[in-house]
Parts: C-alpha cells; sequence; structure tokens
C-alpha cells in the first residue's frame, strides 16, 4: 500500500534545457581538461586522471541526460548494481591476472 | 470456461474499451501510463546493463594487455590522431546534448524542435562515422590492420613514420613489435563495436524522424524518444570512455 503510493507521488520529471546546456558546457570543458592533461607527463597518474575524468563525464551524462538523478529509485538501484557488478567482475578479473605468472613466458 | 471465455473474447471484439477509458498507447496489462513508462524503463536499463558488461569485457581485455605489452600498446596508440578523435568527441557530445533536447521538445510536445534536434542528432552521427572512416582509411593505407598484410614497419623504423617519428618512438625489438598487432586489434574491435551501435542509432533515428513528423511523439507518449535517447547516451559513454584510453593516456 504505503509502495504505491509512495509510486504514484514519484511524477515524471521534465529537466529544464538550462540543466542539459551546463552539462554540455560541462563535458566540453572535461575533453579539453583530458586532452591537455595527456600531454603533461604525470607518470602513472596519466591514465588515472584520465578516468578520472572520463568517470565524472561519465556520471554527468547517467544523472543528467539520462535523468537519473530524477528517476525512480528502482532505477537508481537498477544502474548501482550494474556498476558495481561491472566494478567486481573487473576486480575479480585483475585479481587472477596479478596474482599468477601469466605473461611470464 | 471455453464458453465464457468466447462470449468475453466476443464482447472484447465489438467493444474494446467498453467501460473503461484510457490513452490508445496503453497496453491493458499495464494498470496506468506511469506503470507502463517505469516499467520500460527498467527493461531499457537492463539492456544497457547487458551492453555495459559488452563493453566491459573489451575495456578489461584491453587493460589486461597493455600492461603486458606496454611499450607495444605505447608505439601503437602514437599512430592515432588526437586532433580527428578530439572532434569525434565534441561531435558525439554535441549529439548527446541535441538527443536530451529532442526528449525535452516530446515531453513539451513541441514537434518541430524534435524534428530538428533528431535531425541534427542524426547529422552529427553521420559526421562521427564519416571521420571514423577517414582514421579507417588511414589505417588500411599504412597495413596497420590487423591480418596477414600488417606492417610493423612504423614500429621497426620509426623514423620512416611521420606519427612515429613526431612522437619520438625508438625502434623496437621485433617480438615487441609484433604485439602492435594486439593493440590495433583491440582499437577496431572498440571502436568498430561502438560504431556498429553508431549505425543501429542512426538507422532507428531516421525511422524516429518520420515518424516525429507524422506528430507519433508529441501527444504525451515519449517513451520510445526517451528509450532511444537512453540509448543514444550510453554510446557517447562509451566513446567518454575509448577516447581517452585509445587516444590519450600513452601521449605524454
Amino acid at each position: 500500500m504505503s509502495e504505491e503510493a509512495k509510486h504514484s507521488e514519484h511524477e515524471h520529471h521534465i529537466v529544464s534545457p538550462k540543466v542539459y546546456g551546463a552539462i554540455l558546457v560541462a563535458l566540453l570543458v572535461g575533453t579539453a581538461l583530458t586532452v591537455w592533461a595527456s600531454y603533461v607527463d604525470l607518470g602513472v597518474l596519466n591514465p588515472i586522471i584520465a578516468l578520472a575524468i572520463a568517470c565524472t563525464k561519465a556520471t554527468l551524462v547517467v544523472l543528467f541526460f539520462m535523468h537519473v538523478k530524477y528517476s525512480s529509485k528502482l532505477t537508481k538501484l537498477t544502474v548501482f548494481c550494474g556498476v558495481f557488478l561491472f566494478l567486481t567482475l573487473i576486480g575479480m578479473t585483475l585479481a587472477d591476472y596479478v596474482s599468477r605468472a601469466w605473461g611470464q613466458w | 470456461m471455453s464458453d465464457s471465455h468466447a462470449i468475453a473474447e466476443s464482447a472484447h471484439e465489438t467493444a474494446p474499451h467498453a467501460g473503461h477509458e484510457h490513452p490508445s498507447y496503453l497496453r491493458h496489462h499495464f494498470e496506468s501510463v506511469e506503470q507502463q513508462a517505469d516499467a520500460t524503463n527498467f527493461a531499457m536499463w537492463l539492456f544497457l546493463l547487458t551492453e555495459v558488461m559488452f563493453f566491459g569485457g573489451l575495456f578489461t581485455a584491453y587493460l589486461i594487455y597493455r600492461n603486458w605489452y606496454y611499450p607495444a600498446f605505447v608505439a601503437a596508440s602514437h599512430q592515432l590522431s588526437i586532433p580527428l578523435g578530439g572532434f569525434n568527441t565534441l561531435l558525439l557530445i554535441t549529439s548527446s546534448f541535441t538527443m536530451a533536447m529532442g526528449v525535452w521538445c516530446a515531453e513539451m510536445k513541441k514537434k518541430s524542435g524534435l524534428v530538428l534536434c533528431l535531425v541534427l542528432t542524426l547529422i552529427l552521427g553521420l559526421g562521427f562515422l564519416g571521420v571514423k572512416t577517414v582514421e579507417y582509411s588511414e589505417k588500411f593505407e599504412k597495413h596497420h590492420v590487423p591480418s596477414y598484410h600488417y606492417s610493423l614497419n612504423s614500429f621497426l623504423n620509426p623514423d620512416s613514420d611521420e606519427a612515429a617519428k613526431a612522437s619520438g618512438d625508438k625502434p623496437m625489438a621485433l617480438d615487441m613489435a609484433r604485439h602492435t598487432e594486439v593493440y590495433f586489434s583491440l582499437y577496431f574491435a572498440m571502436t568498430g563495436m561502438h560504431a556498429l551501435h553508431m549505425i543501429i542509432g542512426i538507422g532507428i533515428l531516421g525511422f524516429m524522424i518520420f515518424r516525429a513528423q507524422a506528430g507519433a511523439y508529441t501527444s504525451g507518449h515519449v517513451t520510445f524518444v526517451e528509450n532511444f535517447g537512453l540509448y543514444w547516451h550510453f554510446v557517447d559513454i562509451v566513446w567518454i570512455f575509448l577516447f581517452p584510453l585509445l587516444y590519450l593516456i600513452s601521449r605524454h
């Protein structure tokens, strides 16, 4: 019952063009930033910074362009589960590769 | 049982909407338009998660091979053009913006605005593929496509290759140079699968432009435009990761 009441409370939110414009600018700035950062020699930090910027950009796209910030809890949970499962699988794969003599021949 | 079923059937045929009023786009197995929209949105996200896993596998392979054959991957990535890749990133991010605006137009029931946004998205998508064609053809010319005709020249004699020379590459030992082919295999697999998603998206966009002109999405039923938007933004996100990983991180 309370679930249903809650559900109907969740109204369809229309994101305004201003928000979309701001996200577009943020994404373009992020792109410029990541190109610039790639020319600076930071050693091991280079790929980490590139990935950090890419993750930030992807988060902006998911939250605003894909409306997850304004979506139902079900959608939010689904997205979170997907990211969590993906990271788990990568983590388990890498755990295998760093703990064996793969590639030593 | 069969009798009552038959009666129900015939009653259904004669008066399909007797006793209940609802929009024509609401399917009978849903209670409300909101429930239908939520269910469709959920299904779309589940599909996108399978896509995340699919591309995720490719990214994981790239991560592992890059660590194994690091010098080969660095030298091979110097063969990509950052100006072209950067320009493509701009095109794709802008197309995501026009798509988002398209969803807004559909929600606000602005038909001509929606058509304009969809056409712009289509053009930007085609522009992306055009630039990709230029990049691919250069790889074919230099025999950097993994195959029997793959050429190691750019990596064994970097001075003979403009891109390699500009990056200050040193001549590589033969066994490491051969691993540049692994880089290009992953490059073509990842950007190729991404481009295939773009092509499918552009096909659906073309279909949607005709439907939008007929007013299909501006009468209150925006689910199709919304879910296509999710797909298009997902393809954008894949490129947001492909661009730095393939083009940028070995550049300094």
